[in-house]
């Protein structure tokens, strides 16, 4: 199980978690597993064509899964996977 | 056993290697570091360009934080000779090992016609405005001369602006500009510490204004006091040194961006959501940009402002502090900023941590394509969420 860090702004999507614990050899299958226990989350990270939605940036441990394989990414057991929306603000 | 002054003269010149104005050219060429330890006074009226100024009467205390490696070759100075070479002497005894002292000193560089350079003199009071940064070597007197002569422009003067703009006022960063159209509201303050509960419905340009004017006669205040948008924002950050966004909608915060990058001036970012804050620095060319970080903005119902979600008053102050710590590093050009880092703060948890940015090469603001033509409407974000800066969140 791979741990996925939920930032504040999905937190209510997510029933309040801030990591969910899920399966999943890829990063896309991790965000499957999620999606599946928390379904409010789907349109929040995945756009229609179930590739992740360009606002939504994924680490896995600290790198850019843009730069690595995207959904294909592998992730292990002790992964940890970090969702980051952009936040506006500032005032 | 009394020893005269040319007892010690032969003493010191014993131990120490004096080395002629050319060779002291060639030592620091290859990584010597220049040390002048004439008084202030002699300083201020002229020294050798890159060299650092550490008085005599100060050496012993000051000069480990000025040299920390005690094999570091040193190359010292005065105005004639004879006080570098005892100064030289000091050191040795407090174990560095690769000493100089230059031969007829200042005057000497002088009279052979090599370039010298006259530092910006501060006032009586100034040096003691700014006396702790004077002591500091990465700052001294030339850096602080560099800060009053910087010019900041803050995006907003909300939550994130407010300690940013007292703690570079109070830093004595020359020149602030404020872009702010909306006015102080109570539900303002209970973050937006620049402002104050008299001044509530006065414009914020002007409450900012007021308050660092108190701090800092130093510091000029340029007001404008309009909302940041395509039309006015080339002419609105033109001749600023750094920029500091606090706004709160992606509209301006992607508006700032491309403008930034076409201007080439260093953006210093941060955002908060309740008890979150992120955090980084973007450097035209030399970094990724907001666009390479986030490409696209979020919808609106995922994006709420401070107004919308709350926040946790002192979550914009703590990111807003770091902004203006962030700000002066890059003024001073010192230290590793946040560039290609994103810092993110969770107050809840009493953690910071940090995510490797990378610059995207296909960038459509910084990438190896056309950069963001002005004004072409191409990357116009259309209505759905807030158009106004002035959201009050």
């Amino acid at each position: 199980m791979s741990t996925i860090r939920i930032p504040p702004v999905l937190r209510t999507a997510a029933g309040g978690s801030k990591t969910v614990e899920v399966a999943g050899a890829t990063v896309g299958e991790a965000i499957a597993a999620l999606v599946a226990q928390h379904p409010a989350l789907r349109d929040q990270v995945l756009a229609a064509d179930g590739s992740l939605n360009r606002f939504v940036n994924v680490y896995v441990n600290g790198k850019d899964v843009r730069y690595e394989q995207e959904l294909a990414t592998p992730v292990g057991p002790t992964d940890t996977i970090i969702l980051l929306p952009a936040m506006a603000g500032g005032r | 056993m009394p020893k005269s002054f040319s007892d010690l003269m032969r003493e010191a010149r014993s131990q120490i290697r004096e080395v002629n104005t050319a060779e002291a050219v060639d030592l620091v060429a290859s990584g010597a570091r220049l040390i002048d330890v004439r008084e202030s006074s002699e300083w201020e009226e002229g020294h050798i360009p890159g060299a650092v100024h550490i008085g005599r009467s100060y050496l012993e205390q000051q000069i480990e934080g000025a040299v920390a490696d005690r094999e570091t070759p040193v190359v010292l100075y005065c105005a004639g000779g004879v006080r570098s070479l005892f100064s030289a002497q000091v050191l040795a005894e407090m174990g560095y090992t690769n000493l100089a002292s230059m031969k007829g000193g200042f005057q000497a560089w002088k009279s052979e016609g090599r370039d010298w350079t006259k530092p910006v003199v501060l006032s009586k009071e100034q040096k003691t405005r700014y006396s702790r940064h004077l002591l500091i070597p990465e700052v001294g007197a030339e850096g602080q001369a560099r800060l009053l002569g910087s010019k900041a422009l803050f995006i907003g003067a909300g939550g994130l602006g407010s300690p940013a703009l007292l703690y570079l006022a109070a830093a004595g960063v020359g020149t602030l500009g404020i872009v702010d159209f909306d006015v102080v509201d109570l539900s303002n303050l209970q973050r937006q510490i620049v402002h104050t509960t008299d001044r509530v419905g006065r414009k914020k340009v002007e409450s900012a204004a007021e308050t660092v004017r108190a701090l800092n006669p130093d510091v000029t205040v340029v007001p404008h006091e309009e909302m940041l948008t395509e039309a006015n924002v080339e002419r609105l950050i033109a001749g600023y040194d750094v920029i500091l966004d606090g706004t709160d909608t992606f509209e301006t915060r992607y508006t700032l961006n491309d403008a930034a990058v076409r201007a080439g001036i260093p953006v210093v970012h941060a955002s908060v959501f309740r008890f979150e804050g992120q955090l980084t620095v973007f450097i035209p060319n030399e970094g990724p940009c907001y666009r390479c970080l986030y490409p696209s903005p979020p919808p609106p119902e995922l994006a709420p402002g401070c107004s919308v979600a709350g926040v946790l008053g002192v979550v914009p102050g703590t990111m807003g502090l770091l902004q203006a710590t962030e700000a002066l590093k890059v003024l001073l050009g010192i230290g590793d900023t946040l560039s290609g880092r994103l810092l993110i703060y969770d107050a809840l948890d009493a953690t910071f941590s940090e995510l490797r940015l990378r610059r995207d090469p296909h960038c459509p603001a910084c990438g190896d394509g056309a950069p963001v033509a002005s004004g072409s409407g191409v990357f116009t974000l259309k209505g759905g969420f807030g158009t106004s800066t002035g959201a009050n969140a």
